[in-house]
């Protein structure tokens, strides 16, 4: 019915496969180099948004997020992507919230998430290394905590939850709100730092 | 610690909506080709475990968490494994390319290196452990639940904002 339906490696069960690697690390360069170009492999600039200093962290972040959902949404409206074909994660509330605040912590003081660390330890920085360090030794303290963190893994499980769904809106209205929510957030830091670099120093 | 590895005025960094679409429509190929979006967080994870599982097999194979990851070989077998080779040497690739690539500890004008890499250590370990608590970190969760619009990837990420902005003033000597 729908000839041009394309597969996925994902929809056809062959992620384990050479060429899902091979894929992988190609896309993995496109990955890194445009975080690198958008000033990513500086933890300065990364943390710069939570002192209101630089936001490309907010215009890179919402651009490829829209970037990406209007493109899917746009392949699927014509048919040529299933959105079976794409991994969705699951839901769980409780630990995505208490996980991000977590990261948020360490965020702002170790200056890196991983893959923008990946790229700074790629540009020479030696607090990006440090940093990875440190995030191999946090991920094993959670595999090895996970008897008493099991439990906690589940709460808010809520399968595959999408905005829509919850907000019980349309998927195209949700669209179009979430595009507004990255546009109004692009007009407020541009707007910050238009009165930063006018306030004297 | 400055090797010169570059010349000696670095490019400027691209318009952050310019690299912000062509990371979008990175994870756009990623979704239809691969059928999933991208990460980082995991590789690191499985790059631990697999130190790990080098000196300790018996104690990661048991592991609740880990042992799933060592039942169809080595857990480096793994394709956000070689996505983040990928990362890592698109990154250099751009950031020679600039003239970026220099070896040093970046940090605030009046912070030390100690402090600096303290906390580095630190803010690595938390952010390595909420990662794992989270299913993935804002390559995963962020910018590829938040494009599939995911209601736990948002939560996520106003979370990760929160805690930011939560603690920047802590650490306000390491950057300002």
């Amino acid at each position: 019915m729908r000839p041009l339906v394309l597969a996925t490696l994902f929809s056809e069960g062959r992620l384990d496969t050479t060429a899902a690697f091979v894929l992988a690390g190609v896309i993995g360069l496109a990955f890194g180099f445009w975080l690198e170009r958008a000033g990513f492999s500086s933890s300065r600039r990364l943390t710069g948004v939570f002192y209101g200093r630089d936001f490309a962290v907010i215009q890179v972040m919402f651009t490829a997020i829209v970037t990406a959902l209007l493109g899917l949404r746009g392949l699927v409206v014509l048919g040529l992507v299933d959105p079976a074909t794409v991994y969705q994660m699951e839901t769980f509330v409780g630990p995505q919230v208490v996980g991000g605040l977590i990261f948020g912590v360490g965020f702002v003081m170790g200056g890196w998430c991983p893959g923008t660390a990946l790229v700074g330890l790629a540009s020479g920085k030696g607090d990006a290394l440090v940093f990875l360090g440190g995030a191999a030794l946090g991920s094993l303290a959670y595999a090895f905590a996970w008897p008493s963190l099991a439990s906690f893994s589940t709460v808010g499980a809520c399968g595959v939850c999408t905005l829509p769904e919850r907000f019980g809106l349309s998927t195209g209205v949700t669209v179009l709100l979430v595009v507004g929510v990255a546009l109004f957030a692009f007009v407020v830091v541009e707007a910050l730092a238009a009165r930063r670099t006018r306030a004297p120093a | 610690m400055n090797a010169p590895l570059a010349p000696a005025t670095p490019q400027r960094f691209w318009n952050p909506y310019l690299a912000g679409a062509g990371l979008g429509l990175t994870l756009l190929v990623s979704f239809v080709t691969l059928g999933t979006g991208l990460g980082a967080s995991g590789a690191i994870a499985r790059g631990a475990a697999e130190v790990t599982h080098a000196v300790a097999p018996q104690a990661v194979e048991s592991n609740g968490y880990l042992g799933s990851w060592f039942e169809g070989g080595p857990a480096l077998r793994h394709y956000l494994v070689f996505m983040a080779v990928g990362v890592f040497i698109g990154g250099l690739l751009s950031a020679r390319a600039a003239g970026r690539a220099r070896f040093q500890v970046e940090r605030g004008p009046t912070a030390t290196v100690r402090r600096r890499l303290v906390l580095a250590l630190v803010g690595g370990v938390l952010v390595g452990f909420a990662s794992r608590m989270a299913g993935g970190c804002t390559s995963g969760q962020s910018l590829t639940g938040g494009a599939l619009m995911l209601d736990g990837s948002w939560a996520f990420t106003m979370a990760v904002f929160a805690g930011g902005f939560g603690a920047a003033w802590f650490v306000r000597k390491e950057w300002n």
